[in-house]
C-alpha cells in the first residue's frame, strides 16, 4: 500500500514535468509550422534583410523585420544600461548596508513596484515621461526609444533587485570576515569579494530582467510611437516585435502571408529569449563549478 | 494514509476534467451564446465609434431588457470578429473590403451595412502652429512623407511629426485610401486610438494627426483646448472649410466627410433591429450630435431603408 502510494506520487510529479516539456515542444512546433509558409513565400532575404514592414500596404506589401529587431534590441539594451547598475547597487545596499528598519520598508515597496500593471506604466510614459524627455532633449515629442527604455528599466528593476539581493545575501559570511580581517574596507569587501562571489546569481537576475524587457508589449506599444521606419538613434520612434504582433494579430485574415509572417516574428522572438535563457543557464553552471 | 491516496487520485481526475472541459468548452459556449442571442447584443470595432455607440446603448438599455456590450479595438478587429461569428454587430468607420466580404461569404456570413451617423474626419495640429488650412493634396504629401518641414506649407521651421492610427483602424484605412492614395510615411507614429492622438498633439508643437470629429469637441460643442482644427480644401480652387460646421459635412463640402457604419450578419432582426431602429430615431441621432458627430445624410438614409427592408 505504502509503496503504491509512493509510486503514484512519483508518477504524478513525473507527469507534471513531462507536461511542461510537451507544452514547450508543442508551442515551438506550432510556431515553426505556422511561420514556415512565411519563409517560403517571402524568402529569408526579404524577411531578415529588409526593414520595410508594411503587410497592409496600398501599393506593395513588405515583410522585412530588420527595423523591429533593431527596435527591440535598442529598447532592451537601453533598459539594461539603466536598470543593471541601479538594480545591483540597490540590491547591494539592501543586503549589505541598510539597517533592518530601512530594509523592512524598501523590500515591500520594490515588490509593489513589480505589481503595477504595464498599461499604467505605459500611460505614465505618455503623459509624464514623454513631455519631460521632449523638454530635456529639445525634441518635439517624447515618444521614442529612450522613453521605452526608461519604462522597461523601471519594470525590470524589481526582478533584478530582489534576485540580486538574494544572491548577495547568500554569499557566506566567511568571505566578508576574511576580507575585512585582511584590512580591506567595507567598500573593497563589497566590490572585490562579495559581488564576485554572488556574480552567477546577479547575472541570472539580469538575464531574467532582460527577458522581461524583451517580451514586454503594452508599455512599449503605448510609449514608443510605433513608427515602422528603421530607427537611426534613441531619439527616434521605434516599433518592437511584440508591439507589431499585438497591433496586427487582431485583424489579420487567417492563413495569409501576413498571418504567417506574424508567427515568424513570434518565432524569432521565441528564439531570442530562448538563447538568453540558455546563456544565463550556462553562465550559472560555469560559476557554480568554480565555487 | 488512504486519504492521501485519494487526494492524489482526485487531483488527477480534476486535471483530466479540466483538460477535457477545455476541449469541449467551445461547443457548450456556442450553444449558450445562441440561447442568449435575443437578449444580449455584442458590438465591437471602430475606436472612433466606440464612445458614440456606448452612449447609444446606455440610453437604449434604460427602457429595455436587452443587454448590450460595446468594445473598441479598431474597425478591422470588429469586422474580423463579425466574420468569425464572435459579435452581432461590427462598428466600422470604413466600408468592408472586397476580400473581407468574400471571406465573410465563405464563413456563411452575409454582411449588411447600416450608416448610423456622419463624421467629419478632422485634421489637427498643436495650437501654437499658425497653419490654418491645407488642401487634400498637401495633406497627402505630408502623410506620405514627401513634405517633411512645416516651412514648406507656410508654418515655422520645424520638422513635421506625424501621428496616425494603427493598421487595424478604419480611420487609418479611410485616410490612406481617400487622402494619401499611397503608403503612409514609415516615420508616422502609430497610435492606439483617437484620444491618444489628441493627447500627443497637445504636447507636440510640430505634430499633425487625424481623428474623428467627436474627439475634437467637448460636450458643449467647443474645440478641445491645446489643439487647432485645420480647414481642409478639396483642391486649390475650392475653399477650405471646417468640419465643425454641420452643413459642411452634410453637403459633402468638407472633403473628409464620411459615414460611420455598422455591419450585421444578414438583415437585422429582433433585438438587433430594435437597437438599430433606436440609433436611427430622432433620439438616437440627437445623441450622435451630442457626441460631436452629425446625423445621417439623406443619401445614406436611403441606403439604410433599403438594407433594413423598410421600403
Amino acid at each position: 500500500m505504502h509503496q503504491f502510494k509512493e509510486k503514484l506520487i512519483k508518477y504524478f510529479f513525473l507527469l507534471n514535468g513531462i507536461l511542461v516539456i510537451i507544452i514547450l515542444v508543442s508551442i515551438f512546433y506550432l510556431l515553426l509550422k505556422n511561420s514556415w509558409p512565411a519563409f517560403s513565400e517571402i524568402g529569408f532575404r526579404g524577411f531578415f534583410a529588409s526593414a520595410d514592414w508594411n503587410p497592409t500596404s496600398y501599393e506593395k506589401p513588405g515583410y522585412g523585420i530588420l527595423g523591429q529587431v533593431l527596435s527591440t534590441f535598442m529598447v532592451t539594451l537601453g533598459a539594461m544600461v539603466i536598470a543593471v547598475p541601479l538594480g545591483v547597487a540597490t540590491a547591494a545596499y539592501i543586503a549589505e548596508v541598510a539597517n533592518p528598519r530601512i530594509k523592512g520598508v524598501l523590500k515591500p515597496v520594490i515588490e509593489i513596484l513589480a505589481g503595477i500593471p504595464s498599461v499604467v506604466i505605459g500611460f505614465l510614459g505618455i503623459v509624464l515621461l514623454g513631455p519631460v524627455i521632449a523638454d530635456t532633449f529639445g525634441l518635439s515629442n517624447g515618444l521614442n526609444a529612450i522613453n521605452g527604455s526608461i519604462l522597461l528599466a523601471i519594470m525590470s528593476l524589481p526582478t533584478i533587485i530582489s534576485l540580486s539581493e538574494d544572491a548577495i545575501s547568500s554569499v557566506p559570511d566567511k568571505y566578508r570576515e576574511a576580507s575585512l580581517g585582511l584590512g580591506a574596507s567595507r567598500w573593497q569587501t563589497l566590490i572585490r569579494s562579495v559581488l564576485p562571489a554572488g556574480l552567477s546569481g546577479i547575472i541570472a537576475s539580469v538575464m531574467l530582467g532582460m527577458g522581461r524587457a524583451i517580451g514586454e508589449t503594452m508599455t512599449v506599444l503605448m510609449a514608443t510611437g510605433n513608427a515602422p521606419a528603421l530607427p537611426g538613434s534613441f531619439f527616434d520612434s521605434v516599433r518592437t516585435m511584440t508591439a507589431t504582433i499585438a497591433i496586427e494579430l487582431g485583424e489579420v485574415p487567417y492563413n495569409t502571408t501576413h498571418y504567417y509572417a506574424l508567427f515568424a516574428v513570434g518565432l524569432v522572438l521565441f528564439l531570442m529569449t530562448f538563447i538568453i535563457n540558455l546563456v544565463s543557464d550556462i553562465i550559472l553552471h560555469k560559476y557554480q563549478e568554480v565555487e | 494514509m488512504k486519504k492521501v491516496k485519494y487526494l492524489g487520485l482526485i487531483t488527477l481526475i480534476l486535471v483530466l476534467v479540466v483538460v477535457l472541459a477545455g476541449c469541449g468548452g467551445n461547443q457548450a459556449q456556442k450553444k449558450a451564446e445562441k440561447a442568449k442571442e435575443q437578449a444580449y447584443i455584442q458590438i465591437k470595432g471602430s475606436d472612433t465609434e466606440v464612445n458614440l455607440v456606448q452612449h447609444l446603448a446606455e440610453s437604449f438599455m434604460k427602457d429595455s431588457d436587452i443587454k448590450i456590450s460595446v468594445t473598441g479595438g479598431g474597425s478591422g478587429t470588429g469586422i474580423a470578429a463579425l466574420i468569425n461569428k464572435k459579435v452581432d454587430i461590427a462598428n466600422a468607420s470604413r466600408t468592408m473590403k472586397d476580400s473581407e466580404i468574400k471571406q465573410a461569404k465563405e464563413n456563411n456570413i452575409n454582411p449588411v451595412r447600416i450608416v448610423i451617423a456622419m463624421d467629419g474626419l478632422s485634421v489637427i495640429t498643436n495650437e501654437a502652429n499658425p497653419v490654418e488650412a491645407l488642401t487634400v493634396k498637401l495633406l497627402g504629401k505630408i502623410f506620405r512623407g514627401e513634405i517633411t518641414n512645416w516651412r514648406e506649407v507656410g508654418g515655422p521651421d520645424l520638422p513635421i511629426s506625424l501621428y496616425g492610427r494603427q493598421s487595424n483602424s478604419g480611420t487609418y484605412v479611410y485616410f490612406r485610401d481617400h487622402v494619401l492614395k499611397g503608403d503612409y510615411s514609415a516615420e508616422m507614429k502609430r497610435m492606439n486610438g483617437n484620444a491618444q492622438i489628441v493627447e500627443a498633439i497637445k504636447n507636440d508643437k510640430a505634430g499633425i494627426g487625424y481623428v474623428g470629429v467627436g474627439y475634437v469637441v467637448d460636450e458643449r460643442g467647443n474645440e478641445v483646448e491645446g489643439i487647432s482644427i485645420l480647414n481642409v480644401a478639396r483642391d486649390e480652387n475650392s475653399p477650405a472649410v471646417s468640419p465643425l460646421k454641420p452643413e459642411n459635412v452634410k453637403t459633402g463640402n468638407y472633403p473628409l466627410a464620411r459615414p460611420l457604419n455598422q455591419y450585421t450578419n444578414g438583415k437585422p432582426e429582433g433585438a438587433i433591429l430594435e437597437f438599430i431602429k433606436f440609433e436611427l430615431s430622432d433620439k438616437g441621432q440627437d445623441i450622435a450630435i451630442e457626441e460631436g458627430f452629425y446625423p445621417v445624410s439623406p443619401q445614406y438614409q436611403e441606403l439604410n431603408k433599403k438594407n433594413l427592408g423598410l421600403e
